[in-house]
């Protein structure tokens, strides 16, 4: 033990020292190899379907074999990359040019169609894909979906009246028009998410029915194509397309490792046989430093940690009650002791990574101020005991005890942290209405938007509302903000949303999340974005 | 002696069924909503929700729907089919890329308790009270005393990281050397239960009258330990060890994730953790398949070790 901890002292300098001096010589010593191939961690992808993948491992994948419309620059605003240009003058009617130039890996061009079919594809409700609801805001999307007659089963629900969305036209081979159902300022924004990759025709077997075994092999529009087959629980391999018009990646390979456990990859990633671990197990944590050195990374990412109120309950209703809950909570104490600085303090309700983030816009009712919120709990009358459900699978339980014992003591009630087997048992408790106090929840964005927190998680009928929080007013203004007719008027609306979330703290925003990730001496410039994905152009092999 | 085997291999087909039914059963009961557990903590959306309650016939509830779905999943079996699973792999592909790698690790880990073990245990039990003995016996009662969960990361991170002897993981098509650390931690709990069985069972023998009368025919001790004591020292530990080859197949859940082997250990527990219960269902199934035939090939064994044992 002494001597282990002599060394991480004396090895803390030390990694700092060559930090200072990697960022004083503008970037990594060396050549890069543009022949050598790299290895990055991911786990099992559910799929590799663009409009059924929505988990980071399946999107890392994706991220190397296709190309998107848009993708997002420092500030997190939307430029085109496949696309020559996304306009609109209404915000109901968006024009989508494509460069020209792009070609899938079996050859055929990518047109108007390669979208077109895709995203019908996608929205056809008998497919169930995943990121099928991506597809809503499109006119004609009600037309792709039919209702179970009596709720669920034995009937069969009928067939849709519609395989194709009338809002999407060809205008010709290399321009396409998309109609929404209703004006959305931010659409530009949405193209960059996953679920808006194009299909060639070598997918379909017939119009509208992905041939099978695609999936194995995925065919994009991309820097990488599929080597081989995806090797279920192994790998799945990609290399340099040549044809390629972008910006060519600066490796020739890249080889995505299945891993079943983070501790697997760390001990990988320590001995050099892995090149990326995306995610460093939080048990290492405390001595990644040490054992990496500036190897071990950090970047902002868009999850979003908070504990929700069921606000129809009696005992939560008043906003007072809640605030005081908030003010008891030592944000800073549990980020730095429980998560080592993985996580970041939240004090919005939105994250820092969206354009129109503002810091601190939760107040006073967000600042570690014991004796006021004891105070303000006893005036408003908040109940004498205080749970806190999680699921148990998540690895929630030390920051859920260390928040209860901090409102024990600073609130002088009980508090005990209830686990749930699984996230589904928690929704299923939350949707029945039993008491099951404070719920734990966490979120990650799909788009960077702040709409992407606002609407599915605050307004009536969010996706991810399952505490039953509903004001009208906020429900009008994220509505406004999505049909404003600029996105600087839209943040605007956003930030008036947001304050009436301050005044009402439905929720206590806990944690922004961090990616923390590593790399081997073989590799440098390795980025994780706010997707936990790496950027597959940047990365390059040290020769 | 084959109308024996005949008769504990119709005994099997029962056994078969009854085991599928009762995890079956469980699966059934434990079940909270698969279609959530799949998705993690995001959203379900209702054509999702929809598409995959119709594939797997999720909308039948109730004890008519567990008859239901327990007879298809039967009668899909019978068919040659393990069905998909609820991610929608076919099991028997599944089965097929796991089962290798798992056979192959439990394989290397039974070796490693049979060499290892049954040959410290007679040097152990020949030389009772020696250093030699007293020195197995602490550092079996370590090896029993660690849990696999320990065992497996400190064996990875000293032998695989700090001491680079072997690839610190072995991942998804790897050569018998990546397998060997990963067999020797599999195979270590059998080892040292191994060797504690010989040794007792070998120092017992020693004691029995016909050794006595073999030392007094003038035997040479080589031919009493290898011959007369072994023979008869080794049935509880062929007991052991034929019910352990099933415990390794699986077992290696812990083992199989330390060391990144897609292996059966992981698809069970990724089966049990998503509630996808046509996956538990088909792994339990050849499990117990394993464990059924390796007791009938121990029980067969006996009759081979000690004359004495007769089947009708």
């Amino acid at each position: 033990m002494q001597v282990r901890r002599l060394a991480a002292w004396t090895a803390l300098p030390l990694a700092a020292t060559l930090g200072l001096v990697a960022c004083g010589g503008g970037g990594d010593s060396g050549e890069s190899d543009p022949n050598a191939t790299v290895s990055i961690q991911i786990a099992e992808p559910q799929h590799l379907i663009p409009t059924n993948t929505n988990e980071s491992s399946g999107n890392q994948v994706l991220s190397a074999l296709f190309t998107p419309l848009v993708d997002y620059d420092e500030q997190n605003k939307p430029f085109e990359v496949a696309a020559e240009s996304v306009n609109s003058t209404d915000n109901v009617t968006w024009t989508i040019k494509l460069k020209d130039g792009y070609t899938f890996h079996n050859g055929e061009k990518v047109t108007a169609d390669s979208y077109i079919n895709a995203w019908n594809y996608g929205a056809y409700a008998p497919n169930g894909q995943g990121n099928s609801y991506f597809f809503e805001k499109i006119a004609g999307y009600e037309d792709l979906q039919s209702e179970d007659p009596d709720g669920d089963g034995p009937q069969k629900a009928p067939e849709p009246k519609a395989t194709t969305m009338s809002g999407l036209k060809k205008v010709d081979d290399l321009t396409f028009t998309v109609t929404l159902a209703k004006p959305y300022t931010e659409f530009k924004t949405v193209l960059g998410y996953t679920a808006f990759y194009p299909l060639p025709a070598a997918a379909f077997s017939a119009p509208g029915v992905i041939k099978d075994g695609f999936e194995d092999a995925p065919i994009g529009n991309g820097p990488f194509k599929m080597k081989g087959t995806w090797q279920h629980d192994a790998k799945v391999e990609v290399e340099r397309y040549d044809a390629y018009p972008g910006e060519k990646p600066k490796v020739a390979g890249a080889e995505f490792r299945i891993y079943q456990q983070l501790t697997a990859a760390y001990a990988d990633v320590l001995s050099d046989n892995l090149d990326v671990d995306v995610t460093v197990p939080t048990e290492n944590l405390s001595t990644a430093a040490t054992d990496l050195g500036d190897r071990f990374k950090q970047s902002p990412a868009s999850s979003f940690q908070f504990v929700a109120f069921p606000t129809f309950e009696e005992e939560f209703s008043k906003p007072d009650v809640r605030k005081a809950v908030s003010m008891a909570i030592d944000r800073d104490e549990i980020s730095k002791s429980i998560f080592k600085g993985s996580q970041i303090s939240a004090r919005s309700f939105v994250s820092p990574v969206v354009a129109g983030y503002r810091d601190d816009t939760c107040g006073e009712a967000c600042e570690f101020n014991p004796g006021k919120a004891k105070e303000l709990y006893q005036a408003a009358g908040g109940p004498s005991e205080l749970k806190i459900t999680y699921n148990g699978d998540g690895g929630h339980k030390d920051w859920v005890d260390a928040t209860c014992n901090q409102l024990k003591a600073n609130l002088g009630v009980e508090c005990v942290g209830v686990a749930e087997p699984k996230f589904s048992d928690l929704l299923t408790k939350v949707d029945n209405k039993q008491p099951v106090g404070l719920i734990r929840l966490g979120w990650l964005m799909d788009y960077p938007s702040m709409e992407n927190y606002l609407g599915p998680l605050y307004t009536t009928n969010g996706s991810s509302n399952y505490y039953g929080y509903s004001n009208p007013e906020f429900d009008r203004l994220v509505q406004e903000g999505t049909t404003a007719a600029t996105a600087d008027e839209a943040v605007k609306k956003y930030q008036q949303a947001e304050d009436i979330l301050a005044a009402e703290m439905p929720v206590i925003p806990l944690r922004f999340g961090q990616n923390v990730y590593a790399h081997s001496t073989r590799v440098k410039n390795v980025e994780v974005d706010l997707f936990q994905v790496v950027d597959m152009t940047k990365i390059e092999v040290v020769s | 002696m084959f109308r024996y085997i005949v008769r504990r291999l119709l005994q099997m087909v029962l056994a078969f069924f009854g085991t599928t039914l009762i995890v079956y059963a469980l699966m059934f009961a434990g079940q909270g909503d698969p279609i959530q557990a799949l998705a993690g903590e995001r959203p379900v959306s209702e054509a999702q929700r929809a598409y995959l309650t119709e594939k797997f016939h999720l909308d039948q509830t109730g004890v008519g729907g567990f008859f239901y779905r327990y007879f298809d999943y039967v009668g899909n079996l019978l068919r040659g089919d393990l069905g998909d699973s609820l991610t929608g792999r076919e099991i028997g592909d599944m089965l097929a890329q796991a089962w290798p790698v798992t056979v192959k690790l439990a394989i290397i880990g039974l070796l490693v308790a049979i060499v290892v073990g049954v040959t410290a245990g007679v040097i152990a039990g020949l030389r009772r009270g020696g250093i030699f003995d007293n020195a197995t016996l602490a550092l079996t009662l370590l090896v029993l005393g660690i849990p696999t969960i320990v065992l497996a990361p400190l064996a990875q991170y000293f032998l695989g990281v700090k001491l680079p002897l072997f690839p610190p993981t072995a991942g998804s098509d790897p050569s018998i050397y990546a397998l060997l650390l990963p067999g020797i931690v599999l195979g270590s709990l059998s080892l040292a239960t191994a060797l504690r069985l010989t040794r007792t069972s070998v120092a017992e023998n020693l004691r029995s009258d016909y050794v006595r009368t073999a030392k007094a025919k003038g035997l040479p001790v080589r031919r009493i330990v290898s011959v007369h004591v072994l023979r008869n020292s080794l049935i509880p530990v062929i007991t052991f060890l034929g019910v352990e080859l099933g415990n390794l197949m699986s077992g290696a859940i812990i083992t199989e994730g330390v060391f990144n082997i897609p292996g059966v250990g992981f698809n069970l527990f990724r089966g049990i953790k998503t509630e996808d219960g046509p996956l538990v269902v088909g792994l339990v199934s050849v499990l117990v398949v394993v464990y059924l035939v390796s007791n009938l090939v121990v029980d067969v064994l006996y009759a081979v070790l000690d004359p004495r044992i007769r089947y009708e």
